[in-house]
């Protein structure tokens, strides 16, 4: 309180006060954090960590004797259970492909879409709306979409394809082996590449346009000027989109519940929808648990590879 | 000089091109979207005909009177209005308690350096982090024991906390932006720590807030996964949880599935038009300001 009322006027060494002066203060912005605190702790650490300590036990929501048995020697019985569990692997299996398909082809897509679009000289504020369009569907309307246009009878891809000749007899996209997979995958792409196309167009616009002129002057094609000009001044909105594409992947389940439901003979099973069978149809929370338990190391896991390769990048461009 | 020339049209021809391909990939893009649409609004025989009836030849609301109850000649399968009334009050209870108190966090985290700042900070981004079908399970089993399963209220509960981490790193961005001499000249005149938050910084963090809002509003009216397990029956099932029902239970109307699907879509295409341009800002803005 000293420090404030002996500011001077000039900005330079009331710098230093500056911080001085903030980081001195110790209750102030803990009363401002603690409500947040209060209801994360509450609604997401606390489920969280009693999760983890339901997969080690049999929980099973219908036979209540069975709660909270928690004996060190069975205590790893669910995991076990999993890691024989032919289903468990299939849904491992299908995550994994769906991960590395959905986010890479997305992220190709979004930059080339935003490189496009940079170099569009008429109607960029009616191309970005248009672009935003797929932001305003719910996951699960966009799944239902996708289970409209890719249905047997009524949808609109048979509807077309027949009508072109292309096929002869409708074809069930979504319950045929590598269709149903792809489906999803397209309608996560289509779900996913506008919002980081956005973020990269945004980029892309936002970077000075004499080095590019620099370039040309010294005879650099476009594609060079992409991979050593416009790409790595763009890894700061790369990372933008990645966290937020790694941060919906999740929003998949939504997807996948409406549209296959899993798939017949699980064949578009995924971790979490495994999950969450288990836990509604069959009431099995402790099995469910640990799947999630899974899940969530794998998702982090998973997190931390891209931002690995980003940094990984990050260093090699500079 | 001809040269010059040339180089002209070879430029208009490449801009040309660009705009088109461009236009095509984005209509490309919105086909699946303009398709619900429109047969949201046909009349009944132009859904489901081969070869598809490409533009509608006459619009009709009859699929939303159908939905909710106003046609004499087909019964109501679904409340409607008690999952609209549910997602709104979920989302307004959302919006309001978690912009509030993620305003309150980032701004403590744009101005205070304190101990364990930075890991405070880092565990509620990670808590963003968590699926949300993996927090619904723990989440069922806990809610039953004090009731909240199948209230507003608890769903609402639930939300602000998944919503609270990415509003409070939107503000903290914001609020960085906000030079500390204004606070600093309000604490010279005289103002605790709470006043110049209210007085000086609240008011220029309103476009901030704004944004974090529509946010908010939207990742609420959304969601699906935490919705389908704490709701039960339409006293609180929200309309993402009501479209899955619906799809399950009418396969066969698919028109009215594209009433209901563009009836969930009117919030999102509000606030999109309304916020194009400062949705990218609110994005990128820490990028570009580095």
């Amino acid at each position: 309180m000293t420090n404030a009322n002996s500011v001077p006027a000039s900005s330079q060494t009331s710098t230093s006060r500056k911080t001085n002066f903030y980081s001195s203060q110790k209750y102030f912005p803990l009363f401002l954090i603690a409500p947040s605190l209060l209801i994360i702790g509450l609604v997401i650490i606390y489920p969280m960590l009693y999760s983890t300590y339901v997969s080690f036990t049999p929980f099973h929501l219908l036979r209540p004797e069975e709660t909270f048995v928690f004996a060190t020697d069975t205590m790893f019985r669910n995991y076990v259970r999993l890691f024989g569990n032919d289903v468990f692997w299939r849904s491992l299996f299908n995550t994994v492909i769906f991960l590395t398909l959905s986010v890479n082809i997305s992220f190709l897509l979004a930059l080339a879409i935003s490189q496009l679009l940079a170099r569009v000289t008429k109607g960029q504020s009616m191309m970005r709306t248009l672009l935003m369009v797929p932001m305003m569907f719910a996951p699960v309307l966009v799944g239902f979409q996708f289970a409209w246009f890719f249905n047997a009878t009524v949808g609109l891809v048979n509807n077309a394809l027949l009508s072109l000749g292309i096929l002869s007899e409708p074809k069930p996209w979504l319950v045929d082996e590598p269709t149903g997979m792809m489906g999803i995958i397209i309608a996560s792409i289509w779900m996913n590449v506008p919002v980081m196309s956005i973020i990269l167009l945004a980029g892309t616009l936002s970077l000075p346009r004499d080095v590019y002129e620099a370039a040309t002057v010294d005879g650099a094609g476009s594609w060079q000027q992409f991979r050593h000009i416009t790409f790595p001044l763009l890894q700061p909105f790369i990372i933008i989109a990645l966290t937020v594409l790694s941060l919906d992947i999740a929003r998949a389940y939504d997807i996948v519940r409406i549209m296959t439901g899993g798939g017949p003979a699980h064949r578009t099973e995924m971790i979490w929808t495994y999950a969450g069978r288990l836990a509604i149809r069959n009431s099995q929370f402790g099995m469910a648990s640990a799947m999630s338990m899974i899940g969530v190391v794998l998702g982090v896991l998973f997190t931390l590879y891209l931002f690995r390769q980003l940094m990984k990048s990050r260093e090699a461009y500079q | 000089m001809s040269s010059k020339q040339l180089t002209i049209t070879t430029r208009q021809k490449k801009d040309t091109f660009y705009n088109i391909v461009a236009a095509v990939v984005l209509l490309m893009w919105a086909l699946p979207a303009i398709w619900i649409i429109f047969t949201a609004f046909r009349p009944g025989n132009e859904v489901n005909v081969t070869p598809p009836v490409w533009i509608p030849q006459k619009i009709t609301l009859d699929a939303f009177l159908s939905l909710f109850g106003f046609n004499p000649d087909i019964a109501a399968g679904v409340p409607v209005w008690n999952y609209m009334w549910n997602s709104t009050r979920v989302a307004v209870l959302n919006t309001v308690f978690s912009v509030a108190l993620g305003t309150m966090a980032g701004y403590a985290f744009s101005r205070f350096k304190f101990r364990w700042s930075s890991t405070i900070f880092l565990l509620i981004m990670l808590s963003r982090s968590v699926p949300g079908v993996a927090l619904s399970l723990p989440l069922f089993l806990l809610m039953r024991n004090y009731g909240l399963i199948d209230t507003v209220q608890g769903l609402a509960f639930v939300y602000v906390a998944i919503n609270i981490p990415f509003t409070a790193w939107l503000m903290d961005g914001f609020f960085r932006q906000i030079p500390q001499e204004l606070d600093e000249a309000a604490y010279i005149d005289g103002c605790s720590h709470w006043s110049a938050f209210w007085r000086i910084d609240l008011p220029l963090a309103l476009p901030g807030m704004a944004a974090a809002s529509i946010f908010a509003f939207l990742a609420s009216w959304n969601e699906y996964q935490i919705a389908s397990i704490i709701t039960k029956t339409p006293a609180a099932k929200t309309f993402p949880v009501g479209l899955y029902d619906f799809t399950s239970q009418f396969t066969v109307d698919w028109r009215g599935m594209a009433a209901m699907s563009v009836l969930m879509m009117v919030p999102a295409i509000i606030f999109v038009i309304l916020t194009q341009r400062s949705m990218v800002q609110g994005l990128t803005f820490g990028a570009i300001k580095g």
